[in-house]
């Protein structure tokens, strides 16, 4: 095995531990918005398009396949993050008194459109 | 300047870069796990990931700028409407969507690759082996995607469509025949025509193994197939030699197997099951066949009635499901909920884990409504509570209520633990129609004695019952 290999598979095996390490404690309310997360990173194929375009020579078709490579890695994570941050938004908590007073929804509705 | 730039195109310098990038994802990643970090988290991956990109553009063989910034212009101006405007009840469809262009960028890529070579005769054994496999998983994931997607937009049936008893032997041909494909790839056949019969193969693959899996099993594939993807991710890193790549790929793969795993013992379903299919479709004959020797009426009530039963309660459970979302009643849900807090009834949510169409589906929806964290209870939780509950208001769930799945060892969904809300006093079901659920599997639920149904759109349904609780 190459040195490169090496290295390459060393990486591999401890980021699948990190992942599993890191994931293994989620509470249930967040699974959505992990699976949605963690689909964004995965985007990062975007850079093996990056990186192959540069190569694609004269040829055409290359070219056009990796734009597309290219604007899909992109949507994935542009899309990602954006539908992950916007999921994430509705777990913040309203700035409220401690103490709620059920007051008639008129309140929160006001503070929604200030948001 | 010469200096300034040779230092900027410095390897060391990249290689630091995607190394603070991964740095953040699992930073990032350690934050998603918690409701209070989660949007930071989320954050800091997405800085990770600018920095990646970053570091990416730096390197020396990154060429034809003008193709970059098309892709990149074409990837935003269609990612970012979509992920502003989607509905929060159509989330599911857009992570299955956005995971299947990942997939799809990672088989085009490898597509690239074989073309931009000439074939993989002069690349390192280990670069071939990683490619093809990336091409292979990153197809069957695009292609398993778009199908996912189209069963929950609706645009295809939700119900398993198999082709019958040759189903498995068929998608064991077409993976020997992609596996097939690539040693000869590996091998060094210059043909373009193997790779994308590989391709084909594997895509039909993704068709053939998704079709068949049913509407309510569809969390659980999605999730799995994201796990694909960035494994898929992962693979392209080994053969970049790229570390952000491997890392983030391996996380998600990690992290998505997980979470599948997860997901799948929620529903008492082994993931194999899953895969083999006809959850649902198969399953409803029988069942309905069993049920039809039941008394099969129903009690239909109204939101007047409704309402009085609401009002004199001491404990009322709401169970939601995916007719919530579908209706976006949850604004109204939480109006319903502080209406009978004000007149001293004591009200819980009950939240099963698969309820919607993704784990936490609910409580994203009734997050958004403004409704407390402390009175969303789960499954275990809420269980206990049911016998002393005076009436549990279920809205648009239905298969994580039936109680088919304790009582009938013959029904699709027999063991998967469920919302036992036919152990309350009383049971009030808001649905649209008499159609079964998204599995299509009968609920005896309806016949019970205690059940009365309140017909119709489950946002109209809530909003009358709230106005006739005022007149209560």
């Amino acid at each position: 095995m190459s040195s490169q290999l090496v290295t390459n598979l060393t990486i591999l095996v401890l980021a699948g531990f990190v992942g599993f390490a890191v994931i293994s404690k989620v509470p249930n309310t967040l699974h959505t918005p992990l699976m949605s997360g963690t689909n964004a990173i995965h985007g990062i194929v975007l850079l093996g398009g990056l990186l192959a375009v540069g190569l694609a020579g004269h040829s055409v078709f290359n070219k056009v396949i990796l734009v597309i490579a290219i604007a899909f890695g992109t949507i994935n994570v542009v899309g990602g993050f954006l539908v992950t941050d916007r999921m994430l938004e509705m777990f913040k908590r309203k700035p409220e008194p401690p103490a709620k007073p059920p007051e008639p929804s008129e309140r929160s509705e006001r503070e929604r459109d200030d948001k | 300047m010469t200096l300034a730039t040779s230092f900027i195109h410095d390897a060391n310098l990249i290689d630091a870069l995607y190394i603070v990038a991964f740095g953040l994802f699992i930073y990032g990643l350690m934050g998603l796990t918690g409701p209070r970090t989660a949007v930071r988290g989320n954050r800091i991956a997405a800085v990770g990931m600018a920095i990646a990109v970053v570091a990416t553009l730096l390197e020396a063989q990154i060429g034809n700028w003008g193709l970059i910034v098309l892709g990149v212009a074409i990837g935003t101006a269609v990612g970012v409407p979509a992920a502003r405007n989607v509905k929060m009840t159509a989330m599911p469809q857009m992570v299955a969507l956005f995971n299947g262009v990942g997939g799809g960028a990672v088989f085009l890529i490898a597509w690239a690759e074989f073309r931009i070579h000439g074939g993989f005769a002069n690349t390192p054994t280990y670069v071939t082996v990683f490619t093809l496999f990336a091409a292979i998983v990153g197809s069957v994931s695009f292609w398993g995607s778009n199908i996912a997607f189209g069963k929950l937009q609706e645009l295809l049936p939700g119900r398993p469509i198999t082709l019958g008893g040759v189903q498995q032997p068929l998608n064991f041909v077409l993976g020997i025949l992609a596996v097939a494909a690539a040693v000869d790839i590996a091998a060094g056949s210059h043909s373009q025509a193997i790779f994308i019969g590989m391709l084909v193969c594997a895509a039909l693959l993704g068709n053939f193994v998704v079709l068949p899996i049913g509407g309510a099993d569809m969390p659980v594939v999605i999730s799995m197939l994201n796990a694909f993807t960035g494994l898929s991710a992962a693979a392209t890193g080994v053969a970049l030699n790229n570390p952000a790549l491997i890392v983030a790929g391996m996380i998600v793969g990690a992290s998505g197997s997980i979470l599948t795993n997860l997901m799948a013992t929620a529903m008492n379903r082994s993931i194999p099951a899953i895969i083999a299919g006809g959850f649902g479709g198969g399953g409803s004959a029988p069942v309905g066949a069993a049920a039809g020797g039941e008394d099969r009426a129903v009690r239909s009530t109204s939101a007047g009635d409704v309402a009085v039963q609401l009002a004199y309660a001491r404990q009322v459970v709401i169970v939601p499901g995916y007719g919530m979302a579908v209706a976006q009643a949850q604004h109204v849900v939480r109006e319903l909920e502080r209406a009978l807090e004000a007149r001293g009834v004591e009200v819980k949510f009950g939240i099963h884990p698969v309820a919607g169409r993704m784990p936490g589906h609910m409580n994203v929806l009734l997050a958004e409504a403004d409704v407390p964290y402390d009175l969303l209870r789960e499954m275990d939780d809420i269980n206990p509570e049911f016998p002393r509950t005076d009436v549990v208001l279920v809205i648009g769930a239905n298969d994580v209520t039936n109680p088919a799945a304790n009582t009938q060892p013959d029904s699709p969904i027999y063991g998967m633990p469920i919302l036992e809300v036919d152990k309350a006093h009383s049971v009030i079901v808001l649905k649209r129609s008499m159609n079964s659920g998204f599995a299509g599997i009968d609920n005896p639920l309806f016949y019970d004695e205690k059940t009365q149904l309140l017909f119709g759109d489950a946002k109209a349904s809530v909003s009358e019952v709230v106005a006739e609780l005022k007149e209560v």
